[in-house]
């Protein structure tokens, strides 16, 4: 006789509870880089609408970001550490390929049993550990998932690239995710393009770097390829997005793009057509891009400043090198 | 049904007066994108989506250096949606 395995039970939804968030001690204008660009404040501020970024002294690190940040989610949120049973932690810049951030945090934040992993995937994975808490919790694998995006990207910069390095800052930004009766988080519409692998790139592999064969490895990447695609494609994702979750651009209370570009953010808001009442998350004009971080703090500061409140409809949508991409509809705490 | 080389410069100035309020009749076949109508990169790219859509051809990424003059975007998409 076949045997049956019994499934755990599930819950109907998942929902954030809180944010966290932690910028770089360092504010960066643009007139402290454009010297080995051979640009200008003005030249940087047409092209990325970024004024200033936030980046990190050398002794904050991207674990001393991401533990700020995480420790004011939970603590907004009101649950105990001890209650975080999963620890997703989205990075690109965190300097040891092994054990992960995750952990570290785990154990820096009394949670130290939990699961705990860091996921690869650059300016979307916030997006992508936003999905997974959903789905884990969603189907009784976690009860309560801390969810981190954290980066220190001026330890990738090269002074002289004029393609991404110039836009790049650093900081974490957090969320707590729970089980609720009612989904607060839509379906997550999530993929990739690996024929694109290296459109956003690092100049060489840390391998290279040891062997003398390439310098220290940096961000760089094809700037009017990514664009083209940030825009266009990431466009019809968020159309996507809409569809499955059953709502229309009218019902967009906040748009929250991954802060690449201000001219992408500009950009997207026109294809779809936003109307005027959406408020339209504009964190990189001070922060710059912290990939996997700037969902959550561009989120975050929109919360403190009052323009967006509990029960607010978000379309938050990250996209980056891999090519990657993923986004959800959900309804802030 | 294929457009012709003055469709498509009149449907081009459209394009660029929406993108960057450059004067429709500005919008000449020998005038440089970057030069003289100081047009960006990016707003070049925003350009080259809509010429894509509008005129329904495929305008690759390593062939939009090579448009310097409105002329050449013209003769571009002409040749490209033959």
């Amino acid at each position: 006789m076949a045997i049956t395995l019994r499934p755990r039970a599930t819950v109907p939804g998942s929902q954030v509870l809180a944010y966290g968030a932690a910028r770089g001690d360092l504010d960066v204008p643009n007139d402290d880089l454009v010297g080995p660009i051979d640009s200008s404040d003005e030249w940087i501020r047409q092209r990325t609408g970024i004024v200033s970024r936030t980046r990190a002294s050398a002794e904050l690190g991207v674990a001393d970001l991401a533990e700020k940040a995480a420790r004011e989610a939970i603590e907004t949120s009101g649950i105990s550490p001890d209650e975080i049973d999963v620890v997703i932690v989205s990075t690109i810049s965190f300097p040891y390929a092994t054990p992960s951030l995750a952990t570290l945090l785990a154990g820096k934040l009394g949670c130290p049993t939990a699961v705990a992993y860091d996921i690869s995937a650059a300016c979307a994975g916030f997006c992508y550990g936003i999905g997974q808490a959903d789905a884990l919790i969603r189907s009784g694998s976690a009860r309560n998932v801390l969810v981190v995006g954290a980066e220190k990207l001026s330890d990738y910069v090269d002074p002289a690239d004029r393609t991404i390095s110039f836009l790049l800052g650093d900081g974490a930004g957090a969320a707590v995710v729970a089980a609720s009766d009612v989904p607060k988080i839509g379906p997550t519409i999530w993929g990739g393009d690996g024929d694109s692998w290296s459109t956003i790139r690092m100049t060489g592999s840390i391998t290279d770097f040891r062997d003398g064969s390439a310098a220290w490895p940096t961000m760089e990447q094809d700037g009017r390829t990514v664009f083209r695609w940030a825009v266009w494609h990431t466009a019809e994702i968020i159309r996507q997005l809409l569809d499955e979750s059953g709502l229309t651009v009218e019902d967009i209370d906040v748009f929250v793009p991954h802060q690449a570009n201000m001219r992408i953010v500009d950009e997207l808001a026109k294809q779809l057509k936003l109307p005027e009442s959406v408020t339209i998350a504009r964190d990189i004009e001070t922060t710059g891009n912290t990939s996997a971080a700037s969902i959550p703090l561009a989120t975050h500061r929109l919360i403190q400043e009052g323009t967006a409140k509990s029960g607010d409809v978000v379309v938050q949508i990250g996209f980056g090198a891999g090519l990657v991409y993923a986004g959800q509809v959900l309804i802030l705490p | 049904m294929a457009h012709t080389e003055d469709e498509i410069l009149a449907g081009l100035a459209e394009i660029v007066n929406e993108e960057t309020g450059v004067e429709v009749a500005d919008v000449q076949a020998d005038k440089s994108f970057t030069d003289d109508l100081d047009i960006d990169s990016i707003s070049m790219m925003t350009i080259v989506v809509n010429a894509e859509e509008k005129f329904e051809v495929r305008i690759p990424d390593e062939e939009v250096k090579n448009l310097v003059t409105v002329g050449d975007a013209v003769k571009y998409i002409a040749g490209a949606q033959a």
